[in-house]
């Protein structure tokens, strides 16, 4: 073959940047589209619930005349909710993940398990409060609690927290975990101070995605029977009750509620248009609350990642 | 034929070792072989040739991963302990043997937590006493005076050889009878190579060591002994200088004579 001339390469070079060119057009498109949708989305609740934007939509109950309506139970609900679901799959989530990587030997049942918390991860969430309603609900008799709620979105994000976990852990060089247990370190000490805290920053990420899916939630709540109007707040740790009595630490946990999502589904179904109002400035607060989620575990990912370089 | 090798006091053994990884591959076959107390054994090879299965094979590196399995024995002294006997429990083996690997693998802690690491995990919490160790196990790597205004800097903002003598330090800090260096200077520039050669040298007042590596000149300067190997087989050990000088077997020549390898 004769060898190309300095013209020739240079149309070749030419032709193979053009593709470049193209593709990044392309990409910038793409890109520009999925942004502008979302940010017509939320620039479209802003300026739709504009005129709710003020004190008392947050310290108000629902009520039935829409400019008097609030947030109040539906953002404390869907607050208590989080706390109890990120206390429950925290834990459980993590401890698996590191079982499954750490310790548990490669063999068809690991294969198994490993196939299906992929399937856990797919089953609609509508299942899962199926599942909850028999047994949250009624089997353990928590009822329609916030304890129930929160639990059954512990179930949905159990699957996202185990696979991230698991990621995280694989990050880690293998000559990390030799390290540790070339000097006598135990599994359990390997994994307690290295890989558990090396893989925190890939965990915490896990968390706040499952978190963030598990507070735009609708189906599994409603089925487990959350109201849809509620005018009073879960009774905060040691205050008076109404009855005279003093609330328990955990009394908390047993009470009616509702969350965000449904309160903003229960305001679009009214055929009163004011309501819309509503609907649209409580999904600019429960966006909102999204992006705030999403931004803590951007800052807090990158302040644990700081410190860890291999 | 009496010669110095008969005055020389075992420290380990290795008889009749065979080692099969997971799959079945035969990576060591019976391998025999002496490693004397307070002196410094290299192993030689080709790539693949089995060098680091065997070195690993001292501190049961290869039970961290499921399948691998080894056949007779690595004796070690003065116990007479089989190190590869199913009852001996691979974490006692792991505090007796220290290792420092092919790349610095600190953790990415403060470099004071790096050295006292081996420490902690034997269940040390007195402060002064984990304070001593680790002032001592730096400066018997040859580390102490870089860092000793800077023991609760991250490790990770050390140079590569710095980092490397930490690891040295961290495995130092146990006081391991025995120590395994997995070609520790292949991934540092020539000055850092001279000081861990020259550290090698220091320590073997204090521990035997075993030193794998690709390097024939390291070879020679560093060990008392040297072992090669090839296709997984111990092909000829003896003294550094007879093997580098008069190797007795034809393969041995070809290869530190560059001639293959």
């Amino acid at each position: 073959m004769k060898p190309l001339t300095t013209e020739e390469i240079r149309a070749v070079i030419a032709r193979g940047k053009l593709k470049d060119t193209l593709f990044k057009a392309l990409g910038i498109l793409c890109l520009a589209f999925g942004l502008f949708v979302i940010v017509a989305l939320i620039l479209d609740m802003a300026i739709k619930g504009s005129e709710r934007f003020t004190l008392d939509f947050f310290l108000n109950f629902a009520s039935r005349r829409a400019a008097q309506a609030g947030i109040l139970s539906a953002w404390v609900g869907s607050l208590l909710v989080m706390f109890v679901t990120a206390l429950a799959a925290v834990p459980l989530g993590v401890a698996a993940g590191v079982y499954l990587e750490e310790y548990a030997p490669r063999n068809w049942m690991t294969q198994v398990i490993e196939i299906n918390i992929a399937n856990l991860a797919a089953v609609p969430s509508i299942v899962y409060g199926l599942l909850a309603l028999g047994i949250f609900v009624y089997q353990f008799g928590f009822g329609q609690s916030i304890l129930s709620a929160g639990l059954t979105l512990a179930l949905l994000i159990l699957p996202i927290i185990i696979v991230a976990t698991r990621e995280a852990i694989r990050a880690i060089p293998a000559m990390i975990r030799e390290g540790s247990m070339a000097v006598g370190a135990t599994r359990w000490q390997t994994c307690r101070y290295h890989i558990i805290p090396y893989a925190m920053p890939g965990i915490l990420t896990g968390v706040i995605i499952g978190l963030a899916r598990a507070i735009g939630e609708t189906a599994p709540i409603i089925t487990i029977g959350a109201l849809t109007f509620i005018a009073f707040l879960p009774p905060a740790p040691l205050t008076a009750l109404p009855d005279g009595g003093t609330a328990g630490l955990f009394d908390w946990v047993t009470a009616p509620f509702t969350v965000m999502p449904i309160q903003i589904f229960n305001w679009t179904s009214r055929p009163d248009p004011a309501f819309e109002i509503n609907a649209a400035a409580a999904g600019f607060v429960l966006m909102a609350m999204v992006l705030a989620m999403n931004a803590l575990a951007i800052w807090l990912r990158y302040r644990m990642r700081k410190n860890i370089k291999w | 034929m009496p010669n110095n090798t008969t005055q020389e006091r075992l420290k380990a053994e290795a008889r009749g070792l065979n080692f099969f990884y997971n799959g079945g591959i035969q990576a060591l076959k019976n391998i025999n072989m002496p490693i004397y107390d307070n002196r410094v054994t290299a192993l030689i090879g080709p790539s693949g040739c089995g060098k680091s299965t065997y070195l690993r094979s001292f501190n049961r590196m290869h039970d961290l991963y499921p399948g691998n399995r080894y056949e007779g024995e690595i004796r070690f002294y003065p116990d007479d302990t089989n190190l590869l006997a199913p009852e001996v429990d691979p974490i006692e083996v792991r505090m007796r043997v220290g290792m420092v690997f092919q790349k610095p693998n600190p953790f990415p802690k403060s470099i004071y937590e790096n050295v006292a690491y081996g420490l902690r995990v034997r269940g040390e919490r007195n402060r002064r006493m984990l304070d001593d160790k680790v002032e001592h196990a730096l400066r018997g790597a040859a580390l102490w005076d870089e860092v000793k205004d800077r023991l609760q800097d991250l490790a990770s903002n050390l140079s590569g050889g710095q980092q490397q003598r930490l690891c040295i330090a961290r495995a130092l800090a146990t006081d391991p009878e025995l120590l395994l260096f997995d070609e520790p200077t292949s991934a540092l520039d020539p000055i850092a190579t001279g000081a861990i050669e020259e550290l090698v040298h220091e320590l073997k007042k204090r521990v035997t060591i075993l030193i794998v590596t690709h390097n024939m000149q390291q070879a020679a300067r560093v060990s008392d002994y040297t072992a090669y190997m090839f296709l997984g087989e111990m092909i000829e050990f003896g003294k550094t200088d007879e093997i580098f000088i008069k190797p007795k077997d034809r393969r041995t020549e070809d290869y530190i004579t560059g001639r293959m390898g």
